[in-house]
């Protein structure tokens, strides 16, 4: 689409002559053996596709079993291994692994470096990761262990105690799962190590911190907020494990131990987890909306503080999980003014983003398109979230599936939006080719009306008292034909995640080329080839502004001149 | 907004950044920071909780020996890198063995200790919730120490081989770092488990 001459000439074109030369098993193990940040970035990125792939099935397998009453697709146990695998899979093994991809391939050629600040740590956090998620799928062969019950862990992706205990889940299948997030847990902290250390010592000359794009901004507080957040997790699974196999006490309330404490445990890291999860998804948002507008940010500034102060209060708001074991009024006081304010700083980006679509030319391609739908569904998901911040509203509705719905609403209308817009967005620069539009239209439209037929039906269903994790219900309860709704929501769902696999896969040999800068954006990784070469830039860069692209293309309007 | 007041391309810029070997080590303290406050906050929690014996006022002693040795140890490891920084490299050397002996007087202290506590006072991990609590903390620390030892014995015999000089100190100022970090951790602990909690 762009005419602008770019700065950087090839000479070297790696993909092809690498392809001509070796084998396939050559290809393979160079693959495999890699430390090149785009390599992992795209690994990342395909291993968590085929998590999502297989999280979906699982999901539809819970759907298909709840849209009638009495139906027995699923036993009362499978179910309760699949909502288990389902709710552990896709945030461990598809919202983290999706976005330490998009960080890996996208941070360093955003910051004009070379790759990440550690590229051995980079491959052995990639290989730890997904180790990790290999060991939970090896639960359903492995779980029955020596003691021939149990298999695939059933406690719940919060797992609370003393659910976890020998007693109640006899076999290894609980086993696997507390190893596999640690193994994967620190496969993410050394992740997260790596992208701090990239942003904060690998920039390039004149890219000063409110020089750097938003979106590598986010990722800077996602980074910090991640080295706080998924440690306390990997800290409460050795406990579990201790207590599993040491005979140890902190969670078995019959020698004074406290199941409490492991809820407490969980969602210090559970709510940040959020945050984690859901700041990555602002970061494309932050990099797509103004590219497809044709408008710098609005309020750069004030985003940055926005995000920052995200990361604080985030750390502040765990026990709003908890209003209903019963905590004194102080604490659900606290709990509930401290939700509200996350909404303070989240209210001032989405009035940002909407500031920055005003008066834009909008160019509605899919990545555009995923983006407004993520608008849109965010602000319900974060009203939904002020009203379960209240107390006894939440004692109303705890457990039930208008909890579901709310969490679903953030973590597929904004955060799989996001990443589906991320996709579409750099998919030409990681792959030099585009994704086809047609395909991606349909795929948005059928996501989105899929979207919203299942989770906007859910908030109806919870409100008419349907509670989480049951495997069926009376016929008589009131809640068949919503089930059904939201069944068929799914299916639609399903239809078009398999329209983005295939268009994900078949674009690679028959998307149109994309050139270098297909979108006309703005920043640093739009001005080397497309896929860039193992070296990413010839010459290190050099910036003046935070739009280092428009300047070469506008030397005539260069960005410095307005930014202080 | 005047131009002149703006960073120009034709301006020659000072660029600085931080040491990425620094920033990854603060950042994974900062984890590991986490980390113990968790098994912390759980220590603390079950203080005097446990229905059974023994407590820990009847079978914890003072580690004060282990303890000047490991606090000491962060002085003789800030000599090394010092010598490091100046290309001393046999200095070095000496206060990086000083800094390995006192890290070894230190965990074998330890080992004593839960040598007496398992054999003479039968505390395990499995007795009550003391044990559970001060095994899991102290031996989290001490598998700390153990990694820094690891990392420093390594580190002395580079340089017995005479395979370092002043252009590594900047790696070797990340494991000092790590190291002060785990004697910090250390008087955490100490306060926590044999001041406040016995």
């Amino acid at each position: 689409m762009s005419d602008y001459p770019l700065p950087v000439t090839h000479v070297i074109d790696p993909s092809t002559s690498a392809s001509e030369r070796d084998t396939f098993l050559e290809r393979f193990h160079g693959w495999v053996v890699t430390v090149d940040h785009k390599r992992l970035g795209i690994l990342y990125i395909l291993y968590s596709t085929f998590f999502l792939l297989v999280g979906g099935a699982e999901a539809l397998a819970i759907r298909i079993q709840l849209a009638y009453p009495h139906l027995n697709f699923l036993s009362a146990q499978v179910y309760n291994r699949l909502f288990t695998m389902h709710g552990t899979t896709m945030v461990f093994l598809v919202g983290m692994p999706f976005l330490f991809g998009f960080a890996n391939y996208v941070v360093p050629l955003q910051i004009g470096a070379r790759d990440m600040a550690f590229p051995r740590l980079n491959a052995f956090s990639f290989w730890m990761t997904a180790f990790g998620g290999f060991l939970l799928y090896y639960s359903f062969l492995g779980g029955a262990g020596l003691y021939g019950v149990g298999n695939a862990p059933d406690v719940g992706w919060f797992a609370y105690a003393p659910l976890t205990s020998r007693a109640f889940s006899p076999g290894h299948a609980t086993d696997y799962w507390a190893l596999a997030l640690i193994v994967s847990g620190f496969g993410t902290l050394g992740t997260a190590i790596n992208i701090a250390a990239t942003i904060i010592s690998m920039r390039c000359k004149g890219m000063t911190l409110m020089r750097m794009p938003l979106f590598t901004w986010l990722f800077l507080i996602v980074s910090m907020l991640t080295l706080v957040t998924i440690t306390p997790l990997t800290a409460a699974q050795f406990m579990l494990l201790i207590d599993r196999y040491l005979g140890g006490h902190f969670f078995d309330t019959q020698a004074g131990g406290s199941s409490l404490i492991w809820i407490h445990f969980f969602w210090i890291f559970g709510h940040p987890e959020v945050y984690v999860l859901v700041l990555p998804a602002f970061a494309i948002a932050n990099e797509v909306i103004p590219v497809f507008c044709r408008k710098a940010i609005f309020g750069y500034s004030a985003m940055v503080t926005a995000s920052v102060a995200i990361m604080f209060v985030s750390l502040s708001v765990w026990a709003h999980h908890m209003f209903t074991v019963g905590m004194t009024s102080v604490s659900n006081a606290f709990f509930t003014l401290s939700t509200m304010l996350v909404g303070v700083p989240t209210g001032i980006k989405i009035f940002n983003w909407i500031a920055t679509l005003w008066g834009g030319r909008i160019r509605f391609t899919t990545p555009m398109l995923f983006c407004i739908g993520f608008l849109f569904q965010f602000l319900i998901a974060g009203l939904t979230g002020i009203m379960l911040s209240v107390a006894p509203w939440d004692w109303q509705l705890h457990n039930s599936y208008f909890v579901i719905a709310h969490f679903h609403y953030v973590l597929v209308g904004a955060i799989v939006f996001c990443i589906f817009a991320g996709i579409y967005y750099w998919y030409p620069k990681a792959t030099g080719r585009l994704m086809s539009e047609t395909l991606g239209k349909w795929h948005f439209w059928l996501f989105v009306i899929g979207f919203h037929i299942t989770f906007d039906t859910m908030h109806f269903l919870g409100l008419l008292g349907m509670p989480r994790s049951i495997y069926t219900y009376q016929p008589d309860r009131g809640w068949n034909s919503l089930n059904l709704v939201v069944s068929v929501g799914g299916l639609i769902q399903g239809i078009a995640v398999l329209i983005f696999a295939y268009n994900f896969f078949i674009s690679y040999r028959r998307g149109k080329v994309a050139g270098d800068d297909p979108w006309d954006a703005w920043t640093l990784e739009w001005t080397t080839s497309s896929p860039p070469p193992v070296y990413n830039f010839e010459e290190d860069p050099e910036v003046h502004s935070r739009r280092p692209l428009w300047d070469l293309k506008h030397p005539d309007d260069p960005d410095w001149e307005y930014e202080s | 907004m005047s131009s002149g007041l703006v960073s120009h391309p034709a301006r020659s810029i000072e660029w600085h950044l931080p040491s990425k070997r620094r920033v990854g080590m603060t950042a994974l303290i900062v984890g590991e920071s986490a980390i113990f406050t968790i098994f912390v906050v759980a220590y603390v929690f079950y203080m005097g909780k446990s229905p059974s014996g023994p407590t820990p006022a009847q079978v914890l002693e003072v580690p004060i020996l282990a303890t000047i040795c490991l606090l000491s140890s962060s002085i003789t490891i800030w000599r090394a890198e010092k010598a490091i920084e100046d290309d001393r490299m046999g200095s070095f050397s000496v206060w990086l063995g000083a800094t390995i002996s006192l890290a070894v007087v230190f965990l074998a202290n330890t080992a004593l200790e839960w040598n007496r506590l398992i054999y003479q006072d039968g505390l395990t991990v499995s007795t009550n919730l003391f044990g559970t609590t001060f095994y899991s903390l102290v031996g989290l620390h001490a598998t700390h120490v153990v990694v820094g030892l690891f990392l420093l014995t390594s580190v002395f015999i580079f340089s017995l081989f005479g395979w370092l000089d002043s252009r590594q100190s900047e790696r070797f100022g990340a494991i000092a770092l790590y190291w002060h970090f785990v004697d910090a951790v250390w008087i955490v602990v100490f306060t926590v488990v044999y001041l406040i909690g016995r």
